[in-house]
């Protein structure tokens, strides 16, 4: 690529190793270089524009924490007005925070009205910018600063949100969850989803090496764990239909768990493993991820 | 600072995240290169390059030596070696 094509450029300040770097590479690669990006407060948007630098080769607004669905709809809407939406993409993307929680009704809002945009969540499972809170992305027992172990507490107490499912209940024509792991599969997800008019969702999950407390190098080992234990179900609903899975040959739970500094508490307690591994079987169950030999 | 703040697109160029770099880089040794593209694919800072077989490579003024080329790379062509050696 000559370098006035590089849409993501170097210089960012994300760790070593960052999840999230590489999924908004991939995003944007994918997407194309007639993309307007519109980003939440997060990660994301702190460690590719720290003032006064940009890391993006495309055009970038960042606005406040909650609103980025509803700058991107403002965006789509003058563009549709200029007569200029044809061929141009809008891409609202947030961190799990900005999505699940602070950004919610901005991008419900967005997703009822129609708007033409694909929104994309960056799942890294906390607030890891401001030193890693718990979100309503957090795994069940995952050890956060405001969800800390010990004699009484396993971590975190609550579920992960269901944020595709409730994408899927606004009736919008895509939606779709990625991982890292599988860069092919990921880039042709945003393709996919771009190709299609209407609100968009994907949801990837990206390892945290600093939240997570795992080596930079182990970022995909970690994601393609939490894949084949069947914690973070890979599948695509086009027009609310089941579209596809990627299947697994199930592993234990413990095999994702154990990569993690955030779960070390959990592997002397069996109990709590075994609620973790009910919560895999329930999703290779309701996703049918098994593969049948 | 009140209204908007602008910054120039491709900016971030000028931090040399390089530095950043403790113990080890990689080593990319142009021996059994089959051109797949997975460690471009996952770099997370952009900054690896190239095209045909054996001519892949990193740019050391932005590398912060993650590993995750070396530990991508299917025919382990790419070693994580200490800094300093060559």
């Amino acid at each position: 690529m000559p370098e006035t094509k590089i849409l993501y450029n170097p210089g960012h300040t994300a760790c070593g190793g960052c999840g999230q770097a590489i999924a908004a590479r991939l995003v944007i690669e994918a997407a194309g270089e007639n993309t307007i990006i519109v980003n939440n407060t997060g990660c994301l948007e702190v460690f590719t524009t720290k003032y006064p630098e940009s890391a993006w080769g495309v055009p970038f607004i960042h606005s406040l924490f909650e609103n980025a669905g509803a700058v991107a709809s403002g965006v789509e809407s003058a563009l549709k007005f200029l007569g200029k939406k044809e061929g141009t993409n809008v891409i609202a993307q947030a961190g799990d925070g900005g999505t699940a929680d602070i950004g919610l009704q901005a991008l419900s809002g967005m997703w009822e009205r129609g708007h033409d945009i694909l929104s994309v969540c960056y799942d890294n499972e906390a607030y890891m910018n401001t030193g890693i809170q718990r979100s309503g992305l957090t795994p069940f027992d995952s050890n956060t600063t405001t969800s800390p172990t010990g004699k009484e507490s396993f971590g975190n107490p609550k579920m992960k949100k269901p944020v595709p499912e409730i994408a899927r209940a606004h009736g919008i024509p895509y939606v779709a969850t990625a991982s890292v792991a599988f860069v092919r599969d990921l880039q042709n997800k945003v393709k996919k989803a771009i190709s299609i008019k209407g609100p968009k969702y994907i949801q990837i999950h990206v390892p945290c090496p600093l939240g997570w407390r795992h080596e930079g190098a182990q970022t995909v080992t970690v994601a393609r764990a939490a894949i084949e234990t069947g914690l973070y179900p890979i599948f695509e609903y086009v027009n609310g239909e089941l579209a596809g899975v990627q299947k697994i040959k199930p592993k234990p739970v413990e095999e994702y768990l154990k990569l993690q500094g955030r779960f070390k508490h959990l592997l002397k307690a069996p109990e709590q493993i075994k609620k973790i591994q009910e919560i895999a079987d329930n999703n290779i169950k309701k996703y049918g991820l098994k593969l049948e030999a | 600072m009140f209204g908007p703040l602008v910054a120039k697109p491709k900016s971030s160029r000028k931090n040399k995240t390089g530095s950043w770099r403790i113990d080890v880089k990689p080593k990319f040794l142009q021996k059994n290169c089959i051109a797949c593209n997975m460690c471009v694919m996952i770099c997370p800072e952009n900054c690896i390059s190239g095209k045909e077989k054996n001519t892949y490579k990193n740019d050391p003024d932005y590398c912060k030596g993650c590993g995750l080329c070396a530990f991508i790379c299917p025919k382990k062509d790419i070693e994580m070696i200490p800094e300093g050696e060559k």
